[in-house]
């Protein structure tokens, strides 16, 4: 497993994530700065990502739909706030609404993204994904999509048990 | 605020708190620190949530909000998982790279 230490800080409302990868830096940034890659790993399978704005500068968004196993789609939102790329970014995470605007009614998290090298190569990648207040967990713990796709999670790790 | 679990005097608040209320003055004779330094320890929990604040006569009793404190677990777990999984994918979409 490419993870080395998580770690959640309830007051602070944040995951922390480090990882491993035996890719250099500039690889793995092409994860996020790639919108074909990023539709590949952001969404567990058959929760079809598509993206269709992709604007990693500071202030910019990136949109994108997913697409149910019901059929429904369901838009959300990246807003940029800090970008240094290929090594740190920092984003804000939400939903749309009917006139894909963001929906300031549904859970808002943030994220930090950092790409370190790794001492005889590779990359460590930290992240740190949290939310804005404590409605925003309710609102993510009770949202249909997030639960969907807890559900697909739980599954997944229940087969590779 | 954004440290407030990571500081082990305030974990131990909000552990001594979910069981009964104290009040301040009786939380700070626990600690080896004054009773300013455990007043902002409460404050900053208090702003997260974990805590309330309750005042009874002179006295402002502390209590944990173990609701609070759920919710937040609860959607860390989940955001941890979801974020575990994500990595995986990054992983094996890299491994691909070498084929």
């Amino acid at each position: 497993m490419p993870l080395t230490n998580v770690s959640n800080d309830a007051a602070a409302k944040t995951v922390t994530l480090i990882a491993e990868f035996d890719a250099p830096v500039d690889r793995a940034w092409q994860l996020y700065a790639d919108p074909r890659q990023l539709e590949q790993w952001w969404n567990p399978p058959g929760f079809p990502l598509t993206i269709t704005d992709h604007d990693l500068s500071v202030g910019g968004m990136v949109r994108a739909h997913v697409t149910t196993p019901d059929g429904q789609k369901i838009h959300a939102y990246w807003r940029i706030t800090a970008v240094d790329a290929p090594r740190s970014m920092e984003w804000e995470d939400g939903f749309l609404d009917d006139n894909l605007e963001p929906n300031p009614d549904m859970p808002l998290s943030t994220m930090r993204l950092t790409l370190a090298d790794r001492a005889g190569g590779g990359t460590l990648m930290t992240i740190v994904a949290g939310f804005l207040s404590a409605e925003a967990m309710q609102e993510y713990l009770d949202m249909p999509i997030e639960e969907q796709m807890r559900i697909t999670v739980g599954q997944a790790d229940a087969l590779l048990r | 605020m954004f440290h407030a679990l990571a500081d082990a005097t305030r974990r131990d608040i909000v552990r001594r708190t979910l069981d009964r209320s104290f009040s301040v003055s009786t939380l700070a004779r626990g600690y080896p620190m004054s009773f300013a330094a455990v007043q902002k320890h409460v404050a900053v929990l208090e702003r997260a949530g974990l805590v309330t604040k309750q005042r009874r006569g002179r006295e402002h009793l502390v209590a944990g909000n173990p609701a609070a404190l759920r919710t937040a677990h609860d959607a860390l777990d989940q955001l941890e998982l979801a974020w575990r999984d994500r990595v995986t994918r990054m992983d094996r979409l890299l491994a691909t790279d070498d084929l």
